[in-house]
């Protein structure tokens, strides 16, 4: 797969704590990126440090093989960003800032493909009505009509549902899936909600106090065949040499604290057991974590209602 | 980057706040023209009882004259206005959450906090530009021109007519400069903060505060006064003071005091470059966490 | 009204030891002002008060027998101290009703005169009292002092050249103290006006000079009595 975006030791220190820890992560072309986390965990600062908002402490991010430090304006010409709720000028129509971000994208188009975009977001008729008499959902969506009017390959969503009635999450959802599938965008979408994520991407970042927990394809991390498993041993980090040198590294997700944490098929968790013990490995405890959702619902720690997960 | 300027300035055609700015002034200097329409002769009584010893024939009270009393009475109160509009171009769209949308478009910062800056400085310009139209060439439609005669603290100027226009000129000039200094700082304070109330009113405190500054007798303040670009922000009136030779006969087309307006925009010049060089470090700095 | 009262009484009382009435020069004088029934003139005025930065400017003057004068700046504003400056001697002496006393000769700029007291005897005249420098072979006044009630004391010199012959000056400068205009600071406008002492100083040493050179008489050509209302 051809890399869209490469995060590298990405890290944000404000002040007084560290919004995001040593995060690395890498986006596909094609990808529909869950970027998943609860409230402060660091999606936002993250991307607000993809979209240059947020200068890194350290760190190095690429966008279609270009580093953002020092290419500004060649990066942010490859993206399309809507962060969190998309105010946009509401004094003016909606045509009127459609035409306006399409002027600073630089592609000032004519007047019948800045209709076209709205036509894609289903606000062709109500283009001359200024914004301060659009719901949220309709703001959401001319918000993604602009960061699209410069047709980037990549589309960055930050938290899009939040504040939508269920009508407007799933076409926002919609919107989502059209983009990859019919538009052939790559979309990191964030989100603090499994449910959301879980219907349209591709691939899951799960990030918590600003470090990532897990990623993998979300096909593979959502496969309620798979058990995700915590084995806490007495030497963590020895267990996750051991580990990353083996067959099971496929299965391997970045460490939490001492424990390691193995996606993996049900069946595979007796010879796991077996191959830890022959490799000499003090086993304290092996923790059953059965789905994607369970694993979340647990670093969540119940502060967020999270959608029952069913395949 | 003309492209930016462009966008900044449609974005402030379109806001209605823009045009508070413009009804203010021209309510204001309606008032004033009608006022002195109605009511103007004993206006003139009124002043030239002060100065019963002199007689004055011609007409006092023509254009030019309503053009200095309006610009005495609205340069002190236009900050105000120039400060609605300039205190809030960053700190509206941070407000509003636009300064998201824009900064993630492909400019650089200092180019968005440029055009801003210019964007702001064409409104501070169209705001005087549009006072110039009402003060001046409305009140020389209305009242006529004649030579112009004022009343300075400890003397009279009279001016010949002929001589007159160019000062206004150039006083309009330098008043534009003096308000691009407010814009200017208005400017920089909207890079630190998400609301336009607070600039807007840290701007106004801070002129204030100077304006007292610059006024008070006290040695301390009267080394720092030359400095403070508010002590210069009346320089614009030295235009209608003329010299004299040595028979005590005014100069035509002689200013008093050249110096002090060249020294005065130095000093504003110099306030322009800082604060919008300030305006662009700060903000080149700045995390958007709004 | 005391002042002048004891005007005419020192006066009257030298008269009788000294003086000659001079009512008689004075009449002389105003007989040959009185071939000219009308003229106007162009002229350029000069403003030299201490308070006041004027240029100089072009004026008209108009005048009509027996006291009408106007002077009206060419399309401007003039400035003149109040009630003194009517800038004509036949104003002064156009009335009859005066006492004209000789108070001795002088030299006027090289010129012999006749040092003349003028007393009003009209109780409403504005003048208390004037010397008149009269040359009295060219039937001329060189100078005037004027006394008056309320404006203080003025003093009008004359030159005269082409148009000597009908007794109109080339030049008249009008001198007189500027030390009772006062400009109260509450009316000025000036919220922020520097003090210029240095300029002021300079201008302060002086005396208030209005200074009206004349040119292009046109005399006895009628003038229409409109031009002097208002």
């Amino acid at each position: 797969m051809e890399q869209l975006v490469q995060v590298s030791g990405l890290s944000k220190r404000f002040s007084n704590f560290t919004a995001v820890d040593d995060l690395s992560f890498t986006v596909n072309k094609g990808d529909v990126y869950g970027f998943l986390g609860q409230n402060g965990a660091g999606k936002s600062t993250t991307i607000r440090m993809l979209t240059s908002l947020i200068q890194p402490t350290s760190g190095t991010i690429t966008v279609n093989g270009v580093q953002l430090a020092g290419n500004k304006k060649q990066v942010l010409k490859n993206i399309g960003a809507v962060i969190e709720k998309p105010d946009l000028y509401k004094y003016m129509s909606a045509y009127e800032n459609l035409e306006v971000f399409a002027k600073l994208s630089g592609v000032p188009h004519g007047k019948q493909v800045l209709m076209n975009q709205l036509e894609i977001v289903g606000l062709a008729n109500r283009a001359s009505d200024v914004v301060k008499t659009f719901s949220q959902g309709m703001k959401q969506r001319l918000g993604i009509a602009i960061a699209l009017v410069h047709n980037p390959p990549l589309v960055i969503l930050d938290e899009p549902t939040n504040g939508l009635d269920p009508q407007g999450i799933a076409d926002v959802r919609n919107l989502i899936l059209s983009l990859s599938k019919t538009h052939q965008k790559t979309v990191i979408v964030s989100s603090h909600l499994l449910s959301e994520i879980e219907q349209v991407a591709t691939r899951i970042l799960i990030i918590d106090k600003g470090k990532k927990l897990v990623e993998g394809n979300a096909g593979e991390l959502l496969d309620p065949n798979k058990i995700l498993l915590a084995i806490d041993t007495q030497d963590g980090a020895r267990t996750q040499a051991l580990l990353q040198s083996s067959e099971w590294t496929n299965y391997l997700q970045p460490m939490r604290e001492n424990t390691c944490v193995l996606q993996l098929p049900k069946y595979d968790v007796p010879k796991i057991t077996t191959w830890l013990v022959q490799q000499g490995v003090q086993i304290y405890a092996i923790t059953p974590k059965q789905t994607l959702e369970d694993y979340f619902l647990n670093i969540t720690s119940g502060k967020q209602h999270v959608a029952t997960y069913t395949n | 980057m003309w492209q930016l300027i462009q966008i900044e300035l449609f974005k402030i055609s379109k806001r209605p706040r823009t045009y508070i700015s413009f009804v203010a002034i021209t309510a204001l200097i309606a008032a004033v023209q009608i006022g002195l329409k109605v009511d103007g002769a004993s206006y003139v009584d009124f002043m030239m009882s002060t100065t019963s010893s002199i007689e004055v024939n011609g007409n006092v009270l023509n254009g030019y004259l309503i053009c200095y009393i309006i610009l005495q009475m609205l340069l002190v109160n236009i900050p105000l206005l120039i400060t609605l509009i300039a205190a809030d171009m960053i700190s509206g769209e941070a407000n509003m959450g636009t300064l998201r949308l824009l900064l993630t478009k492909p400019y650089a910062r200092w180019e968005i906090v440029l055009a801003k800056f210019v964007a702001a400085t064409f409104y501070t310009l169209a705001l005087l530009v549009w006072l110039a139209i009402l003060a001046l060439f409305v009140s020389m439609w209305v009242f006529g021109t004649d030579d112009l005669f004022l009343f300075k603290s400890s003397y009279i100027v009279l001016i010949e007519k002929n001589d007159v226009f160019w000062r206004y000129c150039g006083a309009f000039a330098f008043a534009a400069v003096a308000m691009t200094t407010v814009a200017a700082l208005g400017f920089l304070t909207s890079v630190f903060s998400d609301n336009s109330i607070g600039p807007i009113v840290t701007t106004m405190s801070i002129i204030v505060f100077l304006t007292i500054l610059s006024t008070m007798n006290i040695p301390l303040y009267a080394t720092i006064q030359p400095y403070l670009f508010v002590t210069h922000m009346n320089s614009w009136k030295e235009f209608f003071d003329q010299q004299v030779n040595e028979n005590n006969e005014a100069i035509v087309g002689s200013i008093q005091n050249p110096g002090r307006i060249i020294n005065s925009l130095w000093i504003l010049g110099l306030h322009i470059v800082g604060f919008v060089g300030a305006a662009m470090y700060f903000f080149h700095k700045k995390d958007i966490n709004s | 009204m005391m002042i002048r009262f004891i005007a005419i009484v020192c006066l009257l009382g030298i008269g009788e030891l000294h003086a000659q009435d001079m009512t008689a020069l004075v009449k002389k004088v105003k007989a040959k002002l009185d071939v000219v029934n009308d003229y106007t003139a162009e002229g350029v005025m000069k403003t030299d008060i201490v308070f006041i930065k004027a240029p100089i400017s072009k004026i008209k003057v108009f005048y009509k027998k027996p006291n009408s004068f106007k002077l009206v700046k060419d399309g401007g504003i003039s400035l003149l101290p109040k009630g003194g400056i009517s800038v004509n001697m036949s104003t002064i002496i156009a009335a009859d009703d005066y006492v004209a006393l000789a108070a001795g000769d002088a030299v006027f700029e090289g010129t012999k005169v006749k040092l003349v007291k003028v007393i009003p005897t009209d109780e409403n005249s504005n003048i208390v009292l004037t010397t008149l420098y009269i040359d009295e072979e060219n039937l001329l006044i060189r100078k005037a002092v004027s006394t008056t009630k309320e404006n203080g004391t003025y003093d009008m010199q004359l030159y005269f050249g082409k148009y000597a012959q009908l007794g109109l000056p080339d030049k008249v400068i009008f001198s007189f103290n500027t030390k009772d205009y006062k400009l109260p600071k509450g009316i000025t406008l000036e919220f922020q006006d520097t003090k210029q002492q240095s300029d002021l100083d300079k201008l302060k040493n002086k005396k208030g000079k209005v200074e009206i050179s004349y040119k292009n008489y046109v005399v006895n050509k009628g003038i229409d009595a409109a031009i002097f209302k208002n």
